[in-house]
């Protein structure tokens, strides 16, 4: 079973539910918020950004920027920073998710990943800067992070196509 | 359904360019207000009631794996237990020791100050707190524990461990409380050396689990294994609780301050139990304008660094 065919089915007729994409953006919030430390810490990758941007690819009609802001502030109460940190990371997040949706989507996987690490690379410097301006120091281990959400990127599609391959087979 | 119209809404709204410049903008606008003005901290607390079911369970795993952990006690765990517990025993026995030569020098001293027509020190209360989790952010050193506006936390309070400082409270929200570290980045605590009484202002480093003294003149007298010792004349921090140890100092010619690294005495990074300080010390009456003047500028430095 190649992957591209798997997207080319897909994309015919699947209808995602709300309830789908609310439990996602929580199991995303969660695994932030679990104890990680040290080398853990660092190497954690964005599941938010991750999340947030593959509903963006998928269904840039229904999760767009506005939504992704929303939740972007939400993970500011949650971690602790500054209001609008993470939300205007997790904005420009989705505004290339939106954007390149179309493209992105008739690419396979592989040609997914290294364009979607552009944009994770985007968001995580938006963050990063917003920290320098505010606090006056980067720390540049934390780009560590963006790399291991684009080594994340293709088992967290397959994850999400099987989950929803499923609730339309069972439909 | 209306799964149509919303889709026509969406396409015939406004184009991503300006959804982002329009949530860039408004991103912005909060990161200035909070940034200056923190005037969004009762929104914080109500948007936290959303998020903090969130936390607490993705802090479950790690409490129920110890709870498991505790279940099974092994072999060379009992023997560690045994161990531990003749230490401390020791260690109370020496401690109980010290606190019978401590409350007959509290009495003197209190005597003493009668006498000179001192005001008695103020003394705390203390409640205990469990780190519910550990800084999940790169950039900060900080944890959030347990005990917040329901336990009459409040802003400004000094946490602290057994042997020394481990923070101050930055955030209250109603069940929950930030502790910034000692070692988090620009953290100012006012200190005196307890070998000679000297006193300066130590900061925390940041991305190292280091605090440092920053003006410290080359011919200051300080010395590798000096204790620093909170001063009390801030008004936040209690007078004479161990906070760090120079461990390094270096003299460089070109630069007119000496460079002085130092650890925190308190497992800031490692215990699981803090104690809060409930009763902020009361500053004494001021004796005279002159000195006064100095004083002030100094709290109200550290008050705008914490």
């Amino acid at each position: 079973m190649s992957i591209p065919a798997l997207h080319a089915k897909a994309e015919i007729q699947r209808p995602v539910s709300n309830m789908l994409v609310v439990l996602s953006v929580f199991a995303a919030l969660l695994l932030n918020g679990l104890p990680w430390q040290g080398i853990g810490l660092l190497l954690r990758p964005d599941f938010v950004a991750m999340v947030l941007l593959y509903w963006c690819l998928h269904k840039p009609q229904r999760i767009g920027i506005g939504l992704c802001w929303a939740v972007g502030v939400l993970a500011d109460v949650a971690d602790a920073s500054l209001f609008g940190q993470h939300a205007l990371a997790y904005a420009v997040l989705a505004f290339g998710g939106v954007v390149l949706s179309r493209r992105l989507r008739m690419f396979d996987l592989r040609q997914q990943t290294s364009q979607v690490s552009g944009i994770f690379a985007l968001a995580y410097a938006v963050y990063a800067l917003v920290h320098w301006q505010v606090d006056g120091y980067v720390v540049w281990p934390y780009f560590l992070g963006c790399l291991t959400s684009t080594l994340l990127w293709a088992p967290l599609s397959i994850l999400f196509q099987a989950v929803r391959q499923r609730r339309t087979d069972r439909e | 359904m209306d799964h149509t119209q919303s889709f026509r809404f969406f396409n015939r709204g406004p184009s991503p360019v300006v959804r982002l410049v329009f949530f860039a903008a408004l991103s912005l606008l909060l990161l200035f207000i909070d940034a200056r003005y923190r005037y969004l901290e009762s929104t914080r607390s109500a948007l936290s009631v959303v998020v903090s079911p969130v936390q607490r369970l993705a802090a479950l795993p790690g409490a129920l794996w110890q709870r498991i952990g505790d279940l099974f006690i092994t072999q060379s765990r009992q023997r560690g237990l045994i161990k531990e517990n003749d230490d401390l025993q020791r260690q109370h026995q020496g401690d109980a020791a010290q606190l019978v030569q401590l409350q007959s020098l509290q009495s003197e001293n209190r005597q003493l100050r009668n006498l000179v027509a001192l005001p008695v020190r103020n003394e705390f209360t203390t409640q205990l707190a469990e780190i519910v989790y550990a800084e999940r952010d790169v950039f900060r050193r900080r944890v959030l524990v347990n005990k917040g506006s329901d336990a009459n936390v409040l802003i400004g309070q000094v946490v602290m461990d057994d042997t020394g400082i481990v923070g101050q409270i930055t955030r209250v929200y109603p069940w929950l409380a930030e502790v910034t570290l000692v070692t988090e980045k620009n953290h100012a605590v006012p200190v005196q050396v307890l070998r000679n009484g000297l006193r300066t202002i130590v900061f925390g480093a940041g991305d190292t689990s280091q605090l440092s003294l920053r003006y410290m003149p080359v011919n200051a007298d300080i010395q590798n294994g000096d204790i620093l010792v909170t001063s009390g004349i801030d008004g936040i921090y209690p007078p004479d609780i161990p906070v760090a140890r120079v461990v390094k100092i270096e003299h460089d010619a070109a630069y007119p301050f000496a460079s002085v690294t130092c650890l925190p005495v308190a497992g800031v990074d490692k215990h699981r139990h803090l104690l809060i300080l409930s009763g902020l010390p009361k500053l004494p009456e001021r004796p005279v304008e002159k000195p006064a003047a100095a004083d002030t500028e100094k709290r109200a430095k550290s008050r705008r660094k914490n």
